[in-house]
C-alpha cells in the first residue's frame, strides 16, 4: 500500500511561498474590509451593495477567493500531515488523513464556488 | 520542533535536528527516529502561540461558512441585509462574530509575526519568546478592541 505523504506541489518550499503570498493578499482584504466596515458606522444596504458591484472590488474578492483556498488548503494539508499520523491513530492514519484531506478540499472547493455566485450574483 | 511549516519546506533527503536551542539542518538519513509526540514535550511559549496560530487557522476555515452565508444574504437583497442587521443584535450572534473575528485577529497578527521571522528577525530562542510574548499582548488588544466595537 502507498503511504508516503505529498503536498499539493511536491515542492514544500513552493507551498511554504504560495502560504505567505496569499496570506499577504488575505491580510490586505481582511483590513481593507473592517477598515471599511469600522470608517462606514451606519452601513446601508445601497453603499454595501454598491461596494461589492465594483469592478476594482470584484477583481480584489476574487483574488482574496484564489489565495484564500490556497491558504487554507496548505494550512489543512499541514495539521493533517502534522497531527493525523500512525503514532496518533495506528495503520488507519493514512485512510482517515486521506478522507479528512479530500473532505476539507471539497469542502475549499465549494467555498469557492459559493463565493464566486455571490460576487457574480450582484 | 514539529512544526509543519518548517519541515515541509524542507527536501526529503533533509531532517530537523533539534540540538538544546539550537535546530540544525543536516542531511541524514531519513530513517533515524525522531521524537515528535507533542504530548511528551513540554511546550514553551512559542508552541503556544504555534498551536493557538493552529487552532484559529481551523476555526477560520470552519467560519468560511458562516461568514460566506452572511455576505450572501446581505448581498442578496435589502431585506437580505436588513435581516443579517437584525440577527447580529442578538447577543449569540454578536458573541460568535466576536468570536470568528478574534481567531481572525489573532491569525493576522501571528502571520505577520511569520512574515517578519521569514526576513530574519526575531528568529533566535529569545527573539522567538519575545516575538510570542508580542503576538499574546497585541492580539490581546485588537480582540478587546474588537469587543468594544461589537458591543
Amino acid at each position: 500500500m502507498v503511504t508516503n505523504v505529498t503536498n499539493f506541489s511536491r515542492s514544500g518550499l513552493y507551498d511554504w511561498m504560495a502560504q505567505r503570498v496569499s496570506a499577504v493578499i488575505l491580510a490586505a482584504y481582511v483590513l481593507f474590509l473592517l477598515g471599511f466596515v469600522v470608517l462606514h458606522p451606519g452601513l446601508g444596504y445601497a453603499e454595501w451593495q454598491a461596494l461589492f458591484s465594483n469592478n476594482a472590488m470584484r477583481i480584489f474578492s476574487l483574488l482574496t477567493l484564489v489565495a484564500l483556498s490556497a491558504h487554507a488548503w496548505i494550512g489543512m494539508w499541514t495539521i493533517s500531515t502534522d497531527y493525523l499520523t500512525p503514532m496518533a491513530l495506528g495503520k488507519y492514519a493514512t485512510v482517515v488523513r486521506f478522507l479528512f484531506q479530500a473532505a476539507c478540499g471539497i469542502a475549499m472547493f465549494a467555498f469557492f464556488v459559493w463565493g464566486v455566485l455571490i460576487l457574480w450574483g450582484i | 520542533m514539529g512544526d509543519g511549516y518548517l519541515t515541509s519546506a524542507l527536501p526529503d533527503n533533509f531532517a530537523l535536528i533539534v540540538r538544546g536551542s539550537q535546530c540544525d539542518k543536516k542531511a541524514v538519513n531519513s530513517q533515524r527516529p525522531v521524537n515528535l509526540d507533542l504530548r511528551t514535550i513540554k511546550l514553551p511559549i512559542t508552541a503556544y502561540t504555534s498551536i493557538l496560530h493552529r487552532i484559529s487557522g481551523v476555526i477560520l476555515f470552519v467560519g468560511i461558512a458562516v461568514l460566506l452565508f452572511g455576505l450572501d444574504k446581505s448581498l442578496a437583497s435589502e431585506e437580505g441585509f436588513a435581516q443579517v442587521q437584525e440577527c447580529l443584535t442578538s447577543a449569540l450572534a454578536k458573541f460568535v462574530i466576536w468570536g470568528l473575528l478574534s481567531a481572525l485577529l489573532y491569525h493576522l497578527v501571528a502571520g505577520v509575526r511569520h512574515l517578519i521571522m521569514d526576513m530574519g528577525i526575531g528568529e533566535t530562542l529569545e527573539g522567538g519568546k519575545l516575538g510570542s510574548q508580542i503576538v499574546l499582548v497585541v492580539s490581546a488588544i485588537v480582540i478587546l478592541l474588537l469587543g468594544v466595537w461589537i458591543w
